[in-house]
């Protein structure tokens, strides 16, 4: 593991697997009456969000709160962001508060990696989504869901599974860092999109492309639907919402023709009727509610690894790691 | 004044001469002249090329003095060995009426580090509607040819007409930014497996060919000529030979950034490396080194685009976009163009000095080094190497592409009309 998670391309199969075992063993704890555990005692864990986010904010809080760190919200609206200070000047006050990690969420693709690459601050910098570049930790804890479904058991990759990722690619940081991850776990990822909605260069991104979502469903593992905006449809990339949902949209009879044992993801917030319909999102199949437990466990194992004691590539390990694992806090 | 004698010059890499400068101009050339000067410089090893003139300069002033003024920007042409540079338009104000430009241009005189030409706006407030008083600007003190809204495209194509057809009056020249302002709503980078990856905005290269294809097909129409800035994909070489071979009256510059760096360097998300139009692919430099070299593209031109730091040290999506160009042009070109093979010394001399002088129909400038020219000269040396650290620059602002990086050559001496405005690579007080 680096100092840092800017980008799951950055990961090995081997940090990742590192990261979703450590997940599992992690996830035991949310079954019981106290949830907590003392590795970041201590240390300071800031949640430094530009743009809104819900889920992925308070996902991140969790846990925090769960590994005993102190947390600090940082939101740009209402501070001194939203007053036009630079994001090297917030980072210098970060810093000079001393904080250990900083979880950045940015409007602009590469913050993170500019907080990352930069002088400004010193702790990890892990990033929870930069424009349309990447969401790390949301490609682990979909990983994460499908080893659960598709290969469950410690030390185990998705090797084989195939993967359809469906909606608009184009401004996805969903699917770029899935498209990596997934890759590096051995699994053969599809994207299904209209044209106009996937990467220029998309030919040679390790995966499959198919404009077309009936022929790909009968041989998927899961397939993961994309919310697509509704202003998109404003700047001519698909004629109406209706269009779109007939010919990407995911319905009860699409769902019929895939194998039994497929799941349907969603990263959440899903618009209804127009890339999945309520019927599909309601269904046993439909993991939404699943993947937002299990990013809590992956967040825990992202945190606990980069602060609590990361066991490096090279295979040394800090003391913290042998003092303070999991096993040793139950 | 000063009189100077230049011992053992290659002049433009020719056999070494002795060049003496008095009463601003070359007053004698010849093998071991018997002449007495104030000062003689020992020029052995340095290439000798005639003052090199910019086409695309932003100096900033009036308006963002922060930046770059009239007097450190030509103070860092002086130094990057030019004698001429074209200020372009886009200041606050905008250098759309006879004050603006005649204000500039009087900086330029009084400053005496380099000649500055302003170039003048094509539209009002470079907002692409009607048309400045581009006679106004030519009949003023500053006597402007070269009109340009460059930043903006001049995208309407009646607007683009009517300029073209109209500088006729007086044998002026529209220099295009060529980007169709739809096609690049947003952009951040070139559009490519690169912006692909990394999220970003795409710029595509077709959102300059089409307008550079329309623009030379409305300059044959009119009978005008037109002047396509900083060209950079290889499918407008193309179009820009097309037109050549029509024999229609166009003519092109390349910037020294893009004949050196690609895209690829975007992956650090550092903004020094965002600029406008965006570093291309590999594919691209070598079409672009290939058309300066067979004379396609007429000109390398700097667009040095000085910005205040905290525009670069910020995220990529607010940061500005430019670099700065005017100190290390030449040493970019030795390594792109003469070191690869691509152009001779003489072949410098004519996409930095004479092809652009004459573009911009400046009169004194981009004449050959002999006896009676005046005196405009640089003296270049060749073998130097050096890691380019632009805390050393002349510039006002940092915004070098090139920090860290080995180039080659630095200019030992330059001459403004037989006067020096750098002599041991120091800048002359003035």
């Amino acid at each position: 593991m680096k100092r840092h998670l800017v980008s799951a391309a950055d990961l090995s199969r081997d940090d990742a697997l590192l990261i979703l075992d450590t997940a599992e063993e992690l996830a035991q704890l949310s079954g019981r009456a106290v949830k907590k555990l003392p590795t970041l005692r201590g240390r300071t864990v800031v949640n430094l969000f530009f743009e809104d986010s819900t889920r992925t904010k308070t996902s991140f809080e969790v846990a925090e709160k769960r590994l005993s760190a102190d947390v600090i919200n940082f939101s740009a609206k209402g501070s001194s962001v939203s007053k036009g200070e630079s994001l090297k000047d917030t980072a210098l006050t970060l810093q000079a508060m001393g904080a250990d990690a900083v979880v950045i969420r940015h409007h602009a693709s590469g913050a993170a990696a500019r907080l990352a690459g930069s002088d400004w601050l010193h702790g990890s910098v892990i990033n929870a989504g930069d424009g349309t570049h990447e969401h790390p930790t949301q490609a682990l804890l979909d990983a994460f869901t499908m080893r659960r479904h598709l290969n469950p058991g410690l030390g185990r990759d998705l090797a084989g599974r195939k993967i359809a990722i469906v909606g608009d690619i184009l401004h996805s940081r969903v699917a770029r860092s899935n498209v990596h991850l997934l890759t590096t776990l051995g699994a053969e990822v599809t994207f299904v999109a209209p044209p106009t909605l996937l990467p220029i260069g998309i030919d040679t991104w390790p995966c499959q492309v198919s404009y077309d979502l009936d022929a790909v469903l009968p041989k998927v593992d899961a397939v993961m639907m994309l919310r697509v905006q509704r202003e998109r449809m404003n700047a001519a990339f698909f004629p109406t919402e209706r269009e779109y949902s007939r010919r990407y949209g995911l319905d009860g009879l699409r769902l019929a023709t895939m194998p039994e044992h497929a799941i349907v993801m969603h990263p959440g917030p899903m618009v209804r009727g127009m890339e999945i319909t309520a019927d599909v999102a309601d269904s046993p199949r439909c993991t939404v509610v699943e993947q937002v437990a299990n990013g809590v466990s992956v967040r825990m194992a992202v945190l606990y690894l980069l602060l609590g004691g990361a066991v490096f590539a090279d295979g040394s390990a800090d003391s913290a790691r042998t003092t303070d694992t999991p096993e040793a806090a139950q | 004044m000063t009189t100077y004698l230049i011992r053992n010059a290659q002049i433009l890499g020719g056999a070494p001469q002795d060049i003496h400068l008095a009463d601003g101009v070359f007053a004698a050339i010849g093998e071991q002249l018997d002449v007495q000067a104030d000062i003689e410089i020992d020029a052995t090893g340095l290439v000798a090329l005639p003052g090199l003139v910019d086409l695309h300069t932003h100096l900033r002033e009036p308006g963002r003095e922060d930046a770059e003024t009239v007097l450190t920007g030509t103070q860092a042409a002086a130094m990057g060995g030019y004698t001429a540079v074209h200020a372009m338009a886009n200041t606050f104000p905008v250098a759309d009426t006879a004050g603006v430009v005649e204000q500039v241009w009087r900086l330029g005189q009084e400053y005496g580090y380099c000649d500055v030409q302003p170039v003048g706006a094509v539209t009002v407030g470079l907002e692409g509607k009607q048309l400045a008083e581009l006679g106004a600007m030519h009949d003023s003190a500053a006597g402007v040819r070269v009109f340009s809204d460059d930043g903006k495209c001049v995208d309407d194509a009646v607007i683009m007409r009517r300029a073209l057809e109209y500088v006729k009056a007086f044998d002026g020249v529209v220099a295009q930014h060529a980007q169709e302002p739809r096609l690049t709503a947003g952009a951040q980078m070139n559009e490519g497996l690169v912006s692909g990856e990394l999220g970003l905005g795409g710029w595509p290269a077709v959102a300059e060919e089409s307008i550079i294809a329309r623009d030379v097909l409305l300059a044959a129409h009119v009978g005008s000529r037109v002047h396509i800035c900083h060209l950079s994909t290889a499918g407008s070489v193309e179009i820009v030979r097309w037109a050549k071979g029509k024999g229609w009256n166009v003519t092109a510059e390349v910037t020294p950034h893009h004949l050196l760096l690609t895209d690829e360097l975007v992956r650090s998300y550092d903004p020094v490396y965002k600029v406008n139009p965006p570093l291309r692919t590999a594919a691209d430099v070598e079409a672009l080194r290939g058309a300066l070299a067979d004379g396609t593209i007429d000109a390398v031109a700097t667009d040095h685009a000085p910005h205040p730091s905290e525009d670069k040290d910020c995220e990529w999506a607010v940061a500005a976009m430019g670099m700065v160009g005017l100190e290390t042009a030449l040493s970019v070109v030795q390594q792109t163009m003469v070191e690869t093979g691509l152009l001779n010394w003489e072949g410098v001399a004519d996409r930095m000095s004479h092809r652009p002088a004459r573009i911009g129909r400046l009169a004194g400038h981009g004449r050959p080094v002999s006896v009676g020219e005046p005196a405009n000269l640089v003296l270049f040396d060749p073998a130097y190497r050096g890691v380019v650290n632009p805390d050393t620059f002349a510039t006002r602002s940092r915004n070098s592409p090139y920090k860290g990086m080995d180039l080659p050559g630095r200019v030992h001496a330059t001459f403004l009309r037989g006067e020096a405005t750098v002599l041991a690579g120091e800048l002359v007080e003035r």
